[in-house]
């Protein structure tokens, strides 16, 4: 497919040969025996200093082709044609000695994981060095000088304690810094980056993508950059290949791409994310039907065939061509002038579903967990409360009390002596134990993770009915048709009832989940994270499916989130809390009308915007204080960019409101609130 | 650390007390009569109630553990009741060392072939190499120990003078001739273990292998080699360290069959023949010894894992 290279412009960058170069590359698993294809075709250029996208739900095939890049296969994989090259090498005939130079010379790799990439019994110190090591003629002693260099390049600012650490001891953001100086060592032509923000904190992410940028700038190294979060491909990359089955159906720039997709695949995904500030009252989000075909699928034709909503007959005789949009921007499509027929999703009814009646109260509950060496106060006087029907978006780094304050009202915890949970004004016992029946029933939960909140040798119907009998004390068969109208609520079919949790999709689990935690009608349903494991056309779906019923059953929601986009879509009211307190509460339009607190500012001005729109970044340096150790006055002056000297760091501001009901914890006026002034951080 | 270590001793030590009190209440509960087996057939009554009283045997249950509890400490455990001029702590330290001959040495060839063995498996995984090392593994391992001893007895002893039929050598022989003796009992303690330290080992390297930190390695472009040495055994050495440090307890006090097979005068046998004579004195400072013996080498395993796990280790001494 040699297409794309008149389609490719011939710019300065474009001089001598590509920092990577894959062709036509077809992988396969062997899988007992038999071949299974998992990349059909994939073509793709990667131009020295230019940084390359690649997007696509999980499975499609970009992870495999990131580490195809170093030609890293998994055991049973096996390149069966095309060709990877970079700087002019081609990497599929290499020797095993000139591919381990490669390596450690001209290409390196930043991974998923950060905590698991590294050698846990290691020093950091000697982890690094060793990188340096393996570039030859560098002594010990100068690699270790090296290797504290290589951690000031990556703005760690105590590198010599650093090195002396092992793993265990550093968060995973300063893990990923530590990753990214080894991959640096070589000063690569070529760097690989695999979702290296995924499972990071949205402000963490935000330092270690600023990092990646400024890098690049320094360096000069060509970036292939793999994520399934199309906000990070934005505002990360100039050009992106959008991803689907183990082929690229649509590539361009990144302006093009994500403001004139040209693929039905690329307009449901983009279609499937809450963009321009979309909330559930104005539409549903788009769910892309159906699933990605398993590896090996037979797909002779247009890969996205099965599920595209504007396939034709000619869509399953022929394989569609390449079509070009512009200079830089092609897809791999039939229909491209038929974009537009792609559906967009149904208006919701704008109906006001909140009702003032609080269902549920959170009144000045603290939780303060004894330990050797002191009280730690997780939680610090928090009141809240929900309205029928009312989503509360609850947001926050990891650490600051969100999961605490879901388990409290759980019952999991136990509040300290004074605050207490309500339930319709009158207080419901502090331990799930000693809850009675219709305390329990009134609020549930869905965790993040289906696969272990599911019993996986029971079957979906046994697992409903089980939830039914204990929540509404009903059994036998009125128990199983209760069952069978709460899956059937959750759009489940009556043949996923009689299958086993292994045997469903991370979507289908969830809403199982979700249907076991509406068993009993509860009043509240706190959703801890509920979508961030899966795909975004699949969350797109449990989004619906929670809008719709909470249009339909009034059900209130605290909804954990660190994505803002998910929150500002499903939220009512946002409360934004830091170190165990509540340092905002306000609607969700209040809240993106500003004027906010300072650390809300920092938080939303970390989400790498899918839109394009430049944000004002305000960095956060640091980690999280320690609840066990929490700094003087307002707890977040060590970190606010709006800090005032002897008044921050003495005394701690009330919770006071700023007009219509919007609360913040600070002592700025709403005018100094409102100025803009990101404090200038060194280097970026 | 510290603390970790006296909570285990003193954890240790309450097992250890329980231990004895049971190894000393079975003489109440167990058939036979050693003062008769001892006075002889034909003796009278005042003589056995002589013999006796002379044992102990006519003691109150409390004052029997006061006793137990105070050999513990004294480490003297009085005299055999077949003669009472040879001290049972005489006895013990003698099969001590001979155990601890034998142990050494089959730890000396068992290791470092299981490891290699484990290793080399997991590198070849599913190789036409691993599978026979796993495999046989699991077939040595099924053979009991004194029925390998035999085997052994039979296909190199016999034939070859080199190889002893006996493990213990002539009284000062020097240590080249010692552990020539002791050989082919050592080569059977290797063959029972080999397969399952092999096969630790081969899990626990594979799965070291496959983590993400030795992909980072690789990517580093670090060869296969460097990536075994450097990073992979460190980690994969742990559960073998465990296994090893559970093991050790038995070797000393369970090897039975094999010490019979080679006449060898070693702890297991000496337990045994304790428990045939009804020589309870000898029974309990043997059951201790070994008690204590599976005791330090859990607690030593432990601790040579913390050491070369830094997150134990910090954990510990925090």
């Amino acid at each position: 497919m040699t297409i794309t290279d008149g389609l490719v412009p011939k710019t300065a960058a474009n001089d001598g040969p590509a920092a990577l170069s894959v062709k036509d590359l077809e992988m396969a698993y062997i899988v007992r025996g038999e071949p299974r294809a998992v990349l059909r075709g994939v073509t793709f250029d990667v131009r020295p200093g230019e940084a390359y996208g690649l997007v696509g739900e999980s499975g499609c095939g970009k992870s495999t082709t990131a580490y195809a890049a170093l030609r890293y296969l998994p055991s049973n994989g096996r390149i069966t044609a095309g060709k990877i090259s970079s700087g002019g090498r081609d990497l599929t005939s290499m020797g095993k000695k000139e591919l381990q130079e490669f390596r450690a010379t001209e290409a390196s790799m930043v991974y998923q994981d950060p905590v698991q990439a590294v050698n846990p019994v290691l020093k950091i110190g000697r982890q690094v060095a060793e990188s340096f090591q393996l570039l030859g003629n560098v002594s010990k002693s100068e690699s270790y000088d090296l290797a504290e260099q290589a951690l000031v390049r990556v703005q760690i600012a105590a590198p010599k304690s650093v090195m002396e650490r092992y793993p265990h001891q550093l968060s995973g953001g300063m893990l990923q810094r530590v990753v990214i100086a080894m991959a640096l060592a070589s000063d690569p032509q070529l760097l690989v980056l695999d979702e290296p923000t995924t499972g990071l904190d949205a402000t963490v992410e935000s330092e270690v993508l600023d990092l990646v940028r400024h890098l690049r700038d320094e360096t000069g190294a060509a970036i292939l950059l793999i994520a399934h979060n199309l906000g990070v491909i934005r505002t990360m990359c100039d050009r992106v290949g959008v991803m689907y089955a183990g082929r690229i159906v649509e590539e361009g720039t990144v302006d093009e791409v994500f403001d004139q997709p040209s693929h039905p695949y690329t307009k449901g995904l983009l279609n499937s994310i809450p963009r321009h500030g979309l909330t559930k009252t104005d539409r549903e989000l788009f769910s892309i039907p159906g699933t990605l075909p398993q590896i090996g699928t037979s797909l002779p034709t247009c890969v996205y065939v099965d599920r595209c909503p504007i396939v034709t007959d000619k869509c399953h005789s022929e394989a569609p061509p390449v079509v070009g949009k512009g200079f830089t921007h092609w897809t791999r499509c039939h229909h491209d002038d038929r974009i537009d027929e792609v559906p967009e999703p149904a208006d919701t009814e704008a109906i006001d579903n909140v009702v003032d009646t609080e269902v549920i109260g959170v009144d000045g509950v603290s939780k303060t967990f004894r330990q050797r060496g002191g009280d730690v106060p997780a939680l610090v006087s928090i009141n809240l409360g929900f309205g029928v029907g009312e989503t509360l978006g609850l947001v926050g780094e990891s650490g600051s009390g969100k999961s605490t304050l879901a388990k409290t009202m759980l019952g999991v915890h136990e509040p300290d002596v004074g605050g207490a949970i309500t339930l319709r004004g009158r207080p419901m016992a502090t331990k799930a134990t000693s809850r009675n029946e219709e305390s329990i029933r009134s609020i549930q939960m869905v965790f993040q993770n289906p696969d272990s909140a599911l019993n996986r040798s029971w079957t979906v119907r046994r697992i409903l009915i089980r939830a039914v009998e204990k929540l509404t004390g009903v059994s036998g068969e009125e128990a199983n048709e209760r069952a069978v109208e709460v899956a059937k609520a959750m759009q489940l079919s009556e043949r996923h009832l009689d299958m086993r949790p292994r045997q469903l999709s991370g979507g289908l689990k969830q809403r199982v989940a979700i249907a076991r935690a509406f068993a009993g009608d509860p009043d509240v349903v706190v959703c801890d994270e509920p979508t961030s494991a899966l795909d975004v056309s699949v969350q797109a779906a449990i989004l619906n499916l929670l809008a719709s019923l909470q249009r339909d059953v009034k059900t209130s929601y605290l909804f954990i989130s660190h994505d803002i986009g998910v929150v500002r879509y499903l939220a009512d009211r946002i409360a934004v809390m830091y170190v165990g307190r509540i340092v905002e509460l306000a609607t969700t339009e209040q809240v993106f009308a500003g004027p906010v607190h300072p650390y809300t500012e920092a938080l939303l001005s970390a989400v790498p915007n899918v839109d394009g729109e430049a944000s004002n970044r305000i960095p956060l340096d640091g980690d999280i204080p320690s609840p066990a150790n929490p700094p003087s006055g307002c707890v977040f002056h060590t970190r606010c960019h709006k800090f005032v000297d002897g008044l921050c760091d003495v005394t701690e501001p009330e919770l006071k409101d700023f007009g219509d009901g919007h609360m913040i914890k600070c002592h700025l006026e709403r005018e100094q609130l409102l100025i803009i002034t990101p404090k200038e951080k060194a280097g970026i | 650390m510290l603390k970790f270590i006296t909570t285990r001793v003193l954890l240790s030590f309450l097992t250890l007390l329980i231990i004895l009190a049971v190894v000393t209440l079975i003489p109440n509960v167990a058939p036979g009569d050693p003062a008769r087996r001892i006075a002889g057939p034909t003796a009278s009554f005042e003589r056995l109630a002589a013999v006796r009283e002379s044992l102990g045997l006519d003691d109150s249950i409390p004052e029997q553990l006061a006793t137990s509890f105070t050999s513990l400490f004294t480490a003297d455990f009085g005299t055999t009741f077949n003669d009472s001029s040879v001290t049972v702590s005489e006895l013990i330290r003698a099969a001590l060392w001979n155990s601890s001959k034998l142990v050494l040495l089959s730890l000396l060839l068992m290791l470092p072939l299981s490891i290699l063995g484990g290793v080399v498996a997991a590198y070849k995984k599913d190789s036409l190499l691993d599978r026979i090392i796993v495999n046989v593994g699991v077939a040595l391992s099924s053979v009991p120990d004194f029925v390998g001893g035999v085997l052994f007895l039979a296909l190199f002893a016999v034939p070859f003078s080199f190889f002893r039929v006996t493990a213990a050598a002539p009284e000062g022989s020097g240590i080249f001739t010692q552990a020539r003796f002791l050989l082919l009992p050592a080569l059977t303690v290797t063959m029972v273990y080999f397969g399952y330290i092999a096969r630790v080992t081969r899990a626990s390297t594979i799965s070291a292998l496959e983590s993400d930190f030795a992909r980072t390695a690789f990517m580093k472009g670090m060869s296969t080699r460097t990536v075994f040495t450097k990073h992979v055994l460190r980690n994969s050495l742990l559960p073998t360290v465990a296994v090893v440090g559970t093991q050790l307890g038995f070797m000393f006090g369970g090897l039975v069959g094999l010490e019979l097979i080679f006449n060898y005068p070693g702890l297991g046998r000496l337990i045994l023949t304790a428990v045939v004579d009804a020589d309870y004195p000898i029974l309990r400072g043997g059951v201790v010894t070994v008690a204590i013996i599976y005791m330090v080498a859990t607690l030593a395993a432990d601790l040579v894992i913390a050491w070369m796990n830094p997150r134990a280790r910090l954990a510990l001494t925090e």
